[in-house]
């Protein structure tokens, strides 16, 4: 390495630390405090001064890395542990994670928290696969997915909450008027690609969210909804005295009446329905259509010039994604038995487009990482309060540095020749 | 048994074609030469319906086609090659020749093709898991022909099939033109800018220029034409 590259280097490194101290300067640097009557200002330079180190040390050391490309660097060694994650390990990782996610409630370090992280990471998971859907397979950048999650949730409240209807009669309703607000968005952007499309499902989400507010009559608006009924396992409520006439879980199979029950079935019930997303896409995937879905993203005018029928591909690519977001959607309420436009804001679309993203464009298995990398950063993070998101940011900048495809950026043939395995 | 007549297409106000009559016969190999911007590609996209015409008629074995949707007229027998070849460039060879054959994947003689094609084109058949955009521009245009043939067409519409490949890829790739005509009983409409060697290759030919069809006849004879030599054969082709 030359001392020109260095000084340059250096320099380079000197500016980050210029725009660091920009940002953080007001940001962490003044705090307001309450004393007495009225808010004052206090400083924390020494933590700025932390903080823009760190940035100036870590710019250098990547600069370095990227001067020096054929010696075997700290940086290098290890990016090239995390591109060792290929899909073919992916199968083995896959396996695993099931196996663990099996058996996680009943590991003697779960607690409630862990469940309900694990909860929550696995509805994003499945938001993750329903959009992998859209934006991985069939290549439309879609901004709006939030508002079938929205719509999945609100079917789902207001049909149990009017008719009394079981979760599992639910469900399949909420996923049908998801997918129906899906060939909906779909009809009027068939003709849009790129940013044109991406800004149009972004207005989508927002109307979704805004009609929701304002309608009333029927959303209750910005109140939400509340006692949406929990669901049962097959019939048998999870309440510590049942009803007349009702047995609960507890008492049927002759157990200590636990708030744990519900939260363990809840687990079991997002991870089967995640799981459902998952095969059904690796099914479709080496179907036509599922073809036709990634041949679209490649190249539109070669799709027509074959007799793939654009309209039809894009809409069923729309509607299915849509479906496993109103599934989510669904689960959401049951899970939380109370749902308010609040919770279906533009930022969870932008979370699910970044785990769809940073999880490698079209990879099942990236999504889970992206899943557990990010909501898991941001749960590990809690404690910090308001640099959670600081946090947040900082897992997707180190994706982007070392995996600027995402996290397992390559596509798995759908078809393996018989003995061409390698 | 395809019959253009009069055919006008627009992009916007810009007129690309003027008044097109032209036919290909059963079993003929009919090519179209001209210079860029001539509107060879539009006509092929009008005929396969990608673009729309404004005014005339296409008929396509005694049925209108035009305008119909693309996937329509590829359904009917008419398959286009596209232009600067369009492979599927992550999908594999194998899912690109499967796409070829979407409207019936499930097909009874799906596999068959399938072979058929790597008979034609044994380079295929040994990169079968690799992906598009790793081979050759002439590995491209096989796979793009053997795309095209998945869809069991009667009308092959090939868009300039030796655009950026090297000189004795062309060869081969006319030499399979004339036996994919031949031997698989398939018509052949081709255009293209190598005027030499589509001349060569063609039963009978058109010149077009600037939106109309100004010569047509036997390629052989315009092969010896004075103003075709003069305009698209000295100098303009090299090989």
């Amino acid at each position: 390495m030359e001392k020109k590259d260095i000084i340059q280097s250096f320099k380079d490194s000197l500016f980050t630390g210029l725009i660091a101290l920009a940002l953080f300067g007001p940001i962490v640097g003044l705090r307001t405090a309450s004393k007495g009557e009225g808010l004052f200002i206090t400083t924390q330079w020494g933590l700025v001064f932390l903080l823009v180190g760190l940035c100036i040390l870590g710019r250098f050391l990547i600069n370095l890395n990227s001067a020096r490309k054929t010696e075997i660097t700290f940086f290098s060694k290890l990016t090239s542990k995390f591109s060792a994650i290929t899909e073919d390990k992916a199968k083995h990782f896959a396996i695993t994670a099931i196996l663990f996610a099996a058996v996680f409630p009943f590991l003697p370090f779960t607690d409630r928290y862990f469940m309900d992280v694990a909860i929550m990471i696995l509805t994003y998971i499945m938001l993750g696969w329903g959009l992998n859907i859209v934006v991985g397979l069939a290549g439309l950048l879609d901004l709006g997915y939030v508002a079938f999650y929205a719509v999945g949730a609100y079917s789902y409240a207001l049909i149990a909450t009017t008719f009394g209807w079981s979760f599992w009669i639910c469900l399949p309703l909420a996923g049908l008027f998801a997918a129906f607000f899906g060939i909906l968005l779909g009809f009027p952007v068939l003709r849009l690609r790129g940013d044109y499309l991406a800004i149009v499902t972004l207005g989508f989400g927002e109307i979704i969210r805004i009609i929701l507010i304002n309608w009333y009559e029927v959303t209750n608006g910005p109140d939400g909804i509340t006692g949406i009924p929990r669901p049962s396992f097959f019939g048998l409520p999870f309440k510590r005295s049942p009803d007349e006439g009702e047995t609960s879980f507890h008492l049927f199979f002759n157990l200590e009446y636990s708030t744990m029950h519900r939260i363990i079935f809840l687990y079991y019930l997002i991870l089967v329905l995640a799981l459902i997303t998952n095969y059904f896409t690796l099914k479709i995937r080496k179907l036509p259509v599922g073809r036709a879905w990634e041949a679209l993203r490649e190249d539109e005018i070669a799709c027509k010039s074959l007799g793939v029928n654009p309209t039809n591909t894009k809409l069923t690519a729309f509607a299915i994604g849509a479906m496993f977001g109103g599934f989510a959607g669904s689960f959401f309420a049951t899970r939380q038995a109370f749902i308010s436009p609040e919770s279906f804001t533009f930022i969870e679309s932008a979370i699910i487009v970044a785990i769809v993203v940073l999880g490698g464009m079209g990879s099942q298995t990236g999504v889970v990482l992206a899943s557990i990398f990010l909501i898991g950063i941001t749960e590990m993070f809690r404690d910090l309060e308001q640099y959670r998101m600081i946090a947040f940011g900082g897992a997707m900048v180190l994706i982007m540095v070392f995996k600027p495809k995402g996290i397992l950026a390559n596509r798995k043939p759908t078809i393996l020749m018989h003995g061409d395995k390698k | 048994m395809l019959k253009i007549s009069n055919v006008e297409t627009f992009y916007g106000k810009i007129q690309a074609l003027r008044s097109v009559d032209l036919d290909v016969n059963d079993g003929e190999i009919v090519s179209l030469i001209g210079s860029n911007g001539a509107g060879k590609s539009t006509l092929l996209m009008t005929i396969s319906g990608v673009n729309k015409a404004k005014r005339g008629n296409i008929v396509f074995n005694g049925k209108s086609i035009e305008n119909q949707a693309p996937h329509k007229i590829v359904d009917m027998g008419i398959c286009q090659v596209p232009e600067g070849r369009r492979i599927f460039s992550r999908l594999t060879v194998e899912e690109n020749l499967r796409l070829g054959a979407h409207a019936n994947e499930k097909g009874k003689y799906f596999e068959n093709d399938i072979k058929e094609v790597y008979d034609l084109f044994p380079v295929l058949s040994d990169r079968k898991t690799q992906r598009g955009g790793t081979l050759s521009g002439g590995e491209q245009q096989m796979l793009a022909i053997g795309r095209a043939l998945m869809s069991k067409p009667k009308v092959l519409l090939l868009d300039e099939p030796s655009l950026g490949i090297a000189p004795k890829l062309v060869n081969q790739i006319f030499v399979s033109i004339k036996n994919i005509n031949k031997e698989k009983n398939v018509t052949i409409f081709l255009v293209e800018q190598n005027a030499k060697k589509a001349l060569e290759l063609a039963d009978r030919a058109y010149v077009l220029v600037n939106g109309k069809v100004t010569i047509k006849g036997p390629g052989q004879e315009l092969l010896k034409n004075k103003d075709i030599q003069a305009a698209y054969l000295e100098g303009g082709s090299k090989n």
